[in-house]
């Protein structure tokens, strides 16, 4: 028996409004593969936390809620509503989704460009469908994950990137997704990033909201690096605080390309990611890191994979939670390391810093070898401040407060502090040093 | 400037401090010396207010004011500085940033204007060169990386910025080679004035050929046993602790 079989039924109607607005799109090869996927959604169940995966993250308030596609919501947003987001107006080429869709007023940036492609994906499906079939799907599996068979089963909006082999491209690309409504409604962005042989990109994601409504964002992103790319890819959550979001982030790395990810969540109620990065080929390597700053009620949930499936690479994971009031943190991270992945070097840590006694972590970094040849450690530390720190501080005339502000601002900046777009690092130490402020 | 009187402190229910007396006054240097485990830097700590450790009895007067009353900064404020026998690491937080905050929240406290940035900077300079400091320092961060040497050089480098009335050293010779030694001493020599007061805790007498004290007292088991001028620290150096040991019981005796 499925107790969700409502919201299952809610969004089966929201598939058909989907098919009467593709017209002539439903008879697709994708078409289909999205039939596939809402085939599957209705075969699986949603997770409860007697499943080892959500153990610590009860989705039931989620998918008690009855969505409907953000396709439908009402209300729109314009530019005077957005251009408080935007971070970096002339230099940065903007994609700018509003409740799921595509405004081509409020972006920029997107339509000249040499040597690589970008737009929202519902265009590229129009104008490169060989290029979103071949790719879609390839890394984010429907079988075994019913939010990312949602996904698959409304695949409509979102964005998509394309970098042809080797072009750099210099301007960052900033890609919103903007919610503002006070019904609940599903944004289902879906992403699809290519980087092509000895290309370079740097991909900024980010979630806002204009309301405070318990609107629910499921987005999927895969991302491909063909031998020799570089991503660099910050994606920052800033959902209000009554919002739902669950993302899966599937990364493929061929071989010596560099995956850079960072992960900041500030807002949403409950937040699940789960980040997958698999080496294909040998002599990759990646560096993902986390924050997660949480305070009132919320609960955010990182789960990370990282498959060293072939030898001679490098994975380097930092992720760090600075805890408030009732607020829950999970972090969870796998590092496979395979029989054939000789010469791997992982380095995983998972640090916690509480501030109230009615916070909580639960952590868990794993680590599966089973090569001899390599080096990896992991770690987690859960506490607080540290003591010496703070005398030592206000041996030097720091308030409590004071020192507990800088020391609090330097564990979670540690995090952001190397990102090299200054204006994206000067917005995020900004957003922590607010956030932390609002909670001290 | 400060009277220290009858003091008695305890860390984890042991008492360290077995009753202090100790008077100094405005423009002196004074220097602490003892074996280990005598209860040196447990004074130097319980005047800078660290928290883990219970004053049991007696009172400490700073310009008058009760210290022992006042939260670590308050002290920090009135003019207290202590130098750190291990200076901390401070990942994240620079010098610079450091200093700048450091110096604002003294000046708020004093009711004076905060520091324009120029200002600040010129000053930061001109105390970089008392010793001997490297540039790229400023916007390192707080002891992380740094050698020995390093930190307790910035340990007088910060003294120098906040510019103290009584700077307490504790063991800041310790670990440092000669020429290390010798910036420090002379970075401390140059803030000397008529204003200020030191208190130089050491284990060694060599330190004290650098920066030379008006008064020199023993530290054994929690009280001062006997005070003097500079050659009391040549007499020590010359006779040992065992010396000091043997004396105490002496004094022992006689206290009973």
């Amino acid at each position: 028996m499925d107790k969700n079989k409502d919201i299952k039924e809610l969004l089966n109607r929201g598939f058909t409004s989907l098919e009467s607005r593709l017209n002539g799109g439903a008879k697709t090869e994708l078409h289909e593969y999205r039939k596939k996927a809402l085939n599957k959604f209705n075969e699986l169940r949603f997770p409860t936390v007697k499943d080892e995966e959500w153990k610590y993250t009860n989705i039931q308030p989620v998918i008690s809620k009855y969505f409907k596609p953000a396709a439908d919501a009402t209300a729109t947003a314009g530019a005077g509503d957005v251009e408080k987001f935007f971070i970096n107006r002339n230099d940065f080429i903007h994609l700018v989704f509003v409740n799921g869709k595509f405004s081509e007023e409020l972006s920029s940036g997107w339509k000249d460009t040499k040597g690589f492609k970008v737009s929202s994906l519902k265009s590229a499906i129009k104008n490169h469908p060989d290029i979103v079939s071949k790719y879609i799907g390839r890394n984010a599996a429907i079988e075994d994950n019913i939010f990312t068979a949602l996904s698959s089963a409304f695949i409509e909006e979102g964005t998509f990137i394309y970098v042809e082999k080797n072009t750099a491209v210099e301007k960052p690309v900033h890609i919103f997704y903007v919610t503002n409504s006070n019904e609940e409604i599903m944004n289902a962005p879906r992403n699809l990033f290519i980087a092509g042989a000895n290309s370079q990109i740097k991909i900024i994601e980010s979630y806002e909201s204009l309301s405070a409504g318990a609107y629910f964002t499921n987005v999927v992103s895969e991302i491909f690096l063909e031998e020799g790319a570089r991503i660099e890819h910050i994606k920052i959550q800033d959902e209000a605080l009554s919002a739902f979001h669950i993302s899966r982030t599937e990364v493929s790395q061929d071989k010596s390309s560099n995956y850079l990810s960072y992960n900041v969540d500030f807002g949403g109620s409950i937040v699940r990611n789960n980040l997958h990065t698999r080496f294909n080929e040998s002599g990759a390597e990646n560096d993902l890191r986390g924050l997660y700053l949480t305070s009132g009620e919320q609960l955010i949930d990182n789960h990370t994979r990282i498959d060293h499936a072939m030898p001679h690479c490098q994975s380097h994971e930092l992720y760090k939670g600075v805890l408030n009031d009732n607020s829950r943190a999970v972090f969870n991270g796998k590092v496979m390391v395979y029989k054939d992945a000789q010469k791997t070097n992982a380095i995983q840590e998972n640090k916690n810093l509480l501030l109230s006694e009615n916070a909580l972590v639960n952590t868990k970094p794993q680590l599966e070898i089973f090569a001899d040849d390599v080096k990896c450690t992991h770690g987690a530390t859960v506490g607080q401040l540290n003591k010496d720190s703070l005398f030592y501080l206000k041996s030097r005339g720091f308030s409590q407060e004071t020192a507990l502000r800088v020391l609090i601002f330097a564990f979670a900046n540690d995090v952001v502090h190397a990102i090299d777009i200054v204006e994206i690092r000067d917005y995020l130490e900004k957003k922590i040093a607010e956030k932390l402020a609002t909670e001290l | 400037m400060l009277e220290i009187k009858n003091l008695r402190a305890a860390i984890d229910g042991k008492e360290i401090l077995k009753g202090i007396n100790l008077s100094i006054k405005k423009g002196e240097v004074h220097a602490i010396m003892g074996p280990n485990g005598s209860g040196k830097s447990t004074l130097a700590q319980v005047l800078a207010g660290r928290e883990e450790y219970e004053v049991l009895e007696g009172e400490v007067l700073f310009n008058g004011k009760n210290l022992l009353d006042m939260a670590p900064e308050d002290r920090a404020r009135e003019g207290v500085f202590l130098a750190f026998q291990y200076p901390i690491e401070i990942p994240g937080v620079s010098n610079v940033n450091l200093l700048k905050t450091a110096l604002n929240e003294i000046r708020k406290y004093r009711g004076e204007e905060q520091l324009d940035s120029m200002d600040f900077l010129n000053m930061i300079k001109s105390k970089m060169s008392l010793v001997e400091m490297p540039n790229d320092l400023l916007q390192r961060s707080v002891n992380e990386g740094f050698s020995g040497g390093e930190k307790k050089r910035n340990e007088i480098f910060q003294m120098a910025v906040l510019n103290p009335l009584l700077g307490i050293l504790d063991e800041t010779d310790s670990g440092l080679d000669i020429d290390a030694l010798r910036i420090v001493a002379s970075g401390v020599n140059k803030l000397r004035s008529a204003d200020n007061s030191f208190i130089v805790v050491t284990h060694y007498q060599r330190l004290l050929d650098y920066i030379v004290p008006d008064f020199v007292h023993v530290l054994f088991n929690g009280q001062i046993i006997r005070s003097g001028d500079k050659t009391l620290a040549y007499e020590l150096e010359e006779k040992g602790y065992d010396w000091v040991k043997e004396h105490f019981a002496e004094f022992a005796g006689k206290q009973g």
